[in-house]
């Protein structure tokens, strides 16, 4: 009882965390149809840039601070190269965002070293909120949790109740029309680059301190992002929201899971010793092939329902 | 006039290159094949500052002879391919000597590299210091004359780790967690065989690998080791793989002890901090604690110099056995030095007779098994990135109780 409650709380942490990572993801695929290669960059830039701004001040200013400045950036790349490689078509779009990843990449390793820096966890949000039986929920990871959901909460007000939200909805679905009424869709396009930049950056502020802040960090989360967009359905927020919680949970709960094979084929009435051919695959715990679930989940899901879970793309 | 300052500049040569193979004031250059950048960069770097410094205050006009060794760091990125790839590019600038440690999977690939090399280049023989790569079938099954260890293996550091828990009657449910290659595969069968024979009492409740430098929250490899009842943790990992551990524990509140060869890694003592007092050990062959130091100064001094720990003595001992086999050589080749430095003798980190087993390359030493605890008094002098904590001895092995037996079965050349 105390491993599930414990493990799910990990879990839904997680892939809250990962939520906050391919919500701007999906946003900007949805009303861009640009797949953004360089998002787990943000990312990685939200916590360089929240690590020097908390060391000059505090953590909370960085808090607000880093996603900020990497909207402006974002904001200003979609300005002055995306816009111009629109009209060459999707496959310009998506390797100009390749690129743009690298050179992020290059420049945070020639500002801050090839090594982790050390951006700690303020003191306040240090030790434990409460107690399960014998072991303790962070204070952090709740506060990672509540940054997510206020996200969320924020992110659907805004979209849905506000003026500039149902402009973003319009020009999604109908971008001429939207520009007929007057609306200045271009503008529209580059606040929702930046606007997804800035989420990808906020969760490097909050992740990069639980975690580690080194130049890996993008790469490390980089594929794990396009699986929750692509499981949750391209375009859909509340896609990418289940599917960051299904990865997060099923990660956190197979590194606890020792089952293998041999367990199954003992069950079955054969045994299986080291000599038995194909011994190292049969012995294979379901804890050690954790880490590629995700990505089994991805080719399953392409296979089985290729527009995702909540995807309304048919064609 | 051309002619003669061509006949000159080759006569001045002739004479240059006779003096160098009579090793007087030689330079050697030594290949650093590391991962300088990527999960493990940091502990690279450090490992390259232990070398640097090393080779000024042990080489060069600090060594009687002028030997001097010149370290030519060079990036792996941690992956064997990289590592085979700047290996290639060694030999061609004519490298003899080639030096790694982080990673028995790239240490593997480079002993096979130096064995096929120097079968094909008779004459240019390459020499591998091995300062941190303790996989012991590099000292047994898969030993070469060519492969020199200056770290103690898996098999001496957990025999001896193994038979200090075996009297700690306390110890019931044992976790063992380790990353998953070489290394850590071997942790974990010794870990188990080890305490199965000394304590049948004891549990293993948990034996898990999981991928190297992949992971980067622990968190539920601790809510596996709680469910599991584990009170006592075994783990080989190292670097950021142990300072994230350590992290995830802490913020769990798991209580249990945890018994390490990697604590003092830089990194690692910060991340275990106050809320590891008592609770994390390490087996290692020197710590800056020990009662007859014989580098306080080489500790203090790099401290100063780079605001970091010094813990790899295994540089400072590479170093200045080197330098000692090119003088008993009198050459700076591969064959002459291997030679020279099989069976060679010197003094530990802990002024201690230590010896480079020539049957297999492993280097005989003391070993220690020490603790994590609060510093400022007696036994415990310094403390560690600014903890307030450092390691304090438990039990002291000389190397004659240390040394592990081997089964290597090569013939010198």
């Amino acid at each position: 009882m105390e491993f599930f409650t414990i493990s799910l709380l990990n879990g839904v942490s997680y892939g809250l965390l990962l939520f906050m990572l391919s919500a701007g993801l999906t946003l900007i695929f949805s009303m861009m149809g640009v797949l953004n290669f360089a998002h787990a960059s943000f990312y990685m830039l939200g916590a360089y840039l929240a690590f020097q701004v908390s060391e000059w001040t505090n953590f909370w200013v960085a808090f607000v601070i880093a996603p900020v400045l990497v909207a402006i950036l974002g904001g200003l790349f979609e300005r002055v190269v995306l816009r111009k490689t629109h009209k060459f078509g999707h496959v310009a779009e998506l390797l100009v965002t390749f690129g743009l990843s690298f050179v992020i990449l290059e420049l945070v390793q020639l500002i801050w070293g090839r090594t982790p820096v050390d951006y700690k966890v303020p003191t306040v949000l240090e030790g434990s909120l409460f107690k399960l039986y014998s072991s303790s929920f962070p204070v952090y990871r709740a506060f990672m949790m509540l940054v997510a959901f206020a996200m969320l909460g924020s992110l659907f007000l805004v979209l849905k109740k506000t003026r500039i939200g149902l402009v973003i909805q319009a020009a999604l679905t109908h971008p001429e029309t939207t520009e007929a009424l007057g609306h200045n869709v271009p503008q529209v396009f580059a606040l929702v680059f930046a606007g997804g930049c800035a989420l990808a950056a906020l969760a490097g502020v909050i992740g990069g301190n639980a975690f580690i802040t080194e130049p890996g960090m993008a790469q490390a989360v980089g594929a794990i992002i396009f699986v929750v967009v692509v499981v949750g359905g391209m375009g859909s927020l509340a896609g990418a929201l289940i599917a960051s919680i299904l990865i997060g949970v099923a990660q956190t709960f197979a590194v606890g899971l020792d089952w293998s094979f041999i367990g199954g084929l003992q069950t079955l009435g054969v045994t299986v010793t080291p000599e038995t051919f194909g011994y190292p695959v049969w012995k294979l715990k379901i804890s050690q092939v954790a880490p590629i679930l995700p990505y089994l989940l991805l080719v399953v899901m392409l296979v089985v329902r290729p527009k995702g879970i909540m995807g309304t793309r048919d064609e | 006039m051309n002619l003669t300052i061509k006949v000159s500049a080759i006569a001045v040569t002739a004479a240059l290159t006779l003096a160098g193979g009579m090793a007087h004031a030689q330079n050697v250059k030594v290949a650093f094949i590391e991962g300088l950048s990527g999960p493990f960069g940091g502990v690279g770097q450090n490992q390259l500052n232990h070398y640097q410094y090393a080779a000024e205050q042990f080489s060069g006009k600090n060594a009687n002879s002028g030997v001097t060794v010149q370290i030519v760091p060079m990036d792996s990125k941690g992956s064997p391919q990289e590592a085979l790839a700047l290996f290639k590019k060694a030999t061609d600038d004519g490298i003899r000597f080639i030096t790694q440690g982080n990673g028995s999977s790239v240490a593997g690939v480079l002993i096979d590299a130096v064995n096929k090399f120097n079968e094909r280049n008779p004459g240019k023989e390459v020499v591998f210091l091995n300062y941190a790569a303790i996989d012991p079938d590099y000292t047994n099954s898969k030993c070469s004359p060519w492969h020199f260890r200056f770290d103690a293996g898996v098999d001496m550091k957990l025999e001896a780790l193994t038979n200090y828990m075996k009297d700690n009657k306390a110890i019931k449910n044992v976790y063992v967690l380790g990353q998953n290659y070489s290394f850590g595969q071997q942790v974990s069968k010794f870990t188990a065989s080890m305490l199965a024979e000394k304590r049948p009492d004891i549990k293993i409740v948990g034996n898990e690998l999981h991928p190297l430098g992949q992971v980067k929250d622990f968190a539920p490899y601790i809510a596996k080791m709680v469910a599991a009842g584990a009170d006592t943790v075994v783990t080989g990992n190292w670097g950021p793989d142990l300072a994230l551990l350590i992290k995830a524990a802490k913020d769990a509140g798991y209580k249990g002890n945890f018994y390490t060869f990697y604590a003092g890694v830089i990194g690692t003592p910060a991340a275990i901090g106050e809320a590891g007092t008592d609770r994390v050990f390490q087996v290692g062959y020197w710590h800056p604690n020990a009662e007859k130091n014989a580098l306080d100064a080489t500790y203090t001094g790099f401290k100063y110099r780079f605001k970091e720990e010094f813990y790899t003595v295994a540089t400072v001992n590479a170093v200045k056995f080197l330098v000692a086999a090119v003088e008993k050589a009198k050459s700076a080749d591969g064959l002459p030095v291997a030679r020279a430095l099989a069976g060679m003798k010197g003094k530990g980190g802990s002024g201690e007779d230590i010896e480079m087993r020539a049957s297999d390359g492993a280097m005989q030493q003391a070993l220690y098994i020490m603790q994590w605890t609060r510093a400022g008094v007696p036994g415990v002098k310094y403390a560690q990135e600014g903890t307030g904590h450092g390691f304090k001895t438990v039990r002291y092995l000389e190397p004659k109780l240390a040394s592990m037996p081997t089964t290597c079965q090569m013939k010198r050349p």
